[in-house]
C-alpha cells in the first residue's frame, strides 16, 4: 500500500464572490484541474449531484464562468440523521490568459466531473521562429 | 426536518441548515471508520428506511465495490485522476487514491433488498430496515 495515496475528504469551499447574493443559499467551488496543451486549455471542474443539463458555461472578456445547479427536488421529504458535508450549487470563474476560439468550446460531463476543452484562436498558438 | 418547498432559494436555504444542524449527531457514535474518512457521507430517514449519499465524482461505476453484512455498509473502491502527456499543470485540486470506507448503522438492514444507485457522481444507497426493526401498531386486547 506504500504506492497509494490515502485519499482524504476535501472540505468544500465557499465562493467568494465581491457582489453578496441576494439570496442566503450557499454555493460552492468545485474542485477543478487545469492543463494547458499547445492547442487547447482543459479545465476539469468536479460537481456531484448535478446533471448535465443544469450546467452553464459563459465565456466573455477573457472570463471563463461555469455554473452547476443542484436538483433539490431529489431530497425532498428526506429527514437527515447524520451528515459529513453541504450541498449546495456550484459556481467559479476562471480569468483565461490565452485567446480562447470560443466557437470550438467542447464540454462533456460523466459521473459528475465536467470536462472543458477550450481551442486556443490561431494566433495564440505557439509558433517556432527559425532564424534564417 | 425540511418542509416548505415553495420557494426553491429557501428550500435549498433550510436544506443547508438541515444539514449543518446534523454535522455533530452522534447518531453513528463515530462507528464509520476503516480506512480513512473518504468518501463523506450524508444519512437520511426516508419513511421507514435508511438512505445514505455519497459524493464521489469522477469514479467509474464498475471500480466501486459495496458490501453489505447484518447493518454495516462497506464501500471501496478507486478514484482516477489522469493528465495526458505533453501538458503543463496549472492546476491540480482534485483528489485522487483508493478509499475503502465501512460504517455500522445504529438499525439493523435487510441486506437482501439494498439497492445502489450511482448517478452524476453521487452514489445512493436505499437501506430498508429489517422487518423485525419497523415499528408495529399494538393493539390493546
Amino acid at each position: 500500500m506504500a504506492s497509494t495515496q490515502e485519499l482524504q475528504v476535501q472540505k468544500k469551499r465557499e465562493i467568494e464572490n465581491k457582489e453578496e447574493t441576494t439570496i442566503p443559499a450557499r454555493i460552492f467551488m468545485p474542485a477543478t484541474d487545469i492543463y494547458e496543451a499547445e492547442d487547447a486549455l482543459t479545465v476539469i471542474l468536479e460537481m456531484p449531484g448535478v446533471e448535465k443539463s443544469n450546467v452553464k458555461i459563459h465565456v466573455e472578456d477573457g472570463a471563463l464562468n461555469v455554473e452547476g445547479r443542484l436538483e433539490l427536488a431529489k431530497y425532498r421529504g428526506l429527514q437527515p440523521l447524520y451528515t459529513e458535508y453541504n450541498i449546495g450549487h456550484y459556481s467559479r470563474s476562471f480569468r483565461l490568459s490565452s485567446k480562447i476560439d470560443q466557437s470550438k468550446i467542447a464540454a462533456e460531463m460523466k459521473d459528475g466531473v465536467l470536462s472543458l476543452k477550450l481551442p486556443k484562436i490561431e494566433e495564440a498558438k505557439p509558433r517556432t521562429i527559425q532564424v534564417k | 426536518m425540511i418542509r416548505a418547498f415553495a420557494d426553491p432559494f429557501d428550500a435549498l436555504f433550510n436544506l443547508q441548515r438541515a444539514l449543518e444542524g446534523r454535522l455533530t449527531s452522534d447518531w453513528l457514535h463515530g462507528q464509520t471508520t476503516s480506512q480513512g474518512p473518504f468518501p463523506p457521507i450524508n444519512v437520511f430517514q426516508q419513511g421507514d428506511d435508511i438512505l445514505a449519499i455519497i459524493e464521489l465524482p469522477g469514479v467509474e461505476k464498475d471500480s466501486l465495490q459495496i458490501e453489505a453484512k447484518e447493518n454495516t455498509i462497506r464501500v471501496a473502491g478507486k478514484k482516477a485522476v489522469s493528465y495526458p502527456g505533453g501538458v503543463s499543470v496549472h492546476r491540480q485540486e482534485r483528489t485522487s487514491g483508493e478509499f475503502d470506507r465501512t460504517m455500522s448503522l445504529p438499525v439493523q438492514l435487510d441486506p437482501d433488498s439494498i439497492k445502489a444507485e450511482y448517478r452524476d457522481g453521487i452514489l445512493a444507497l436505499h437501506l430498508p430496515r429489517s422487518e423485525r426493526e419497523k415499528p408495529r401498531a399494538i393493539k390493546i386486547s
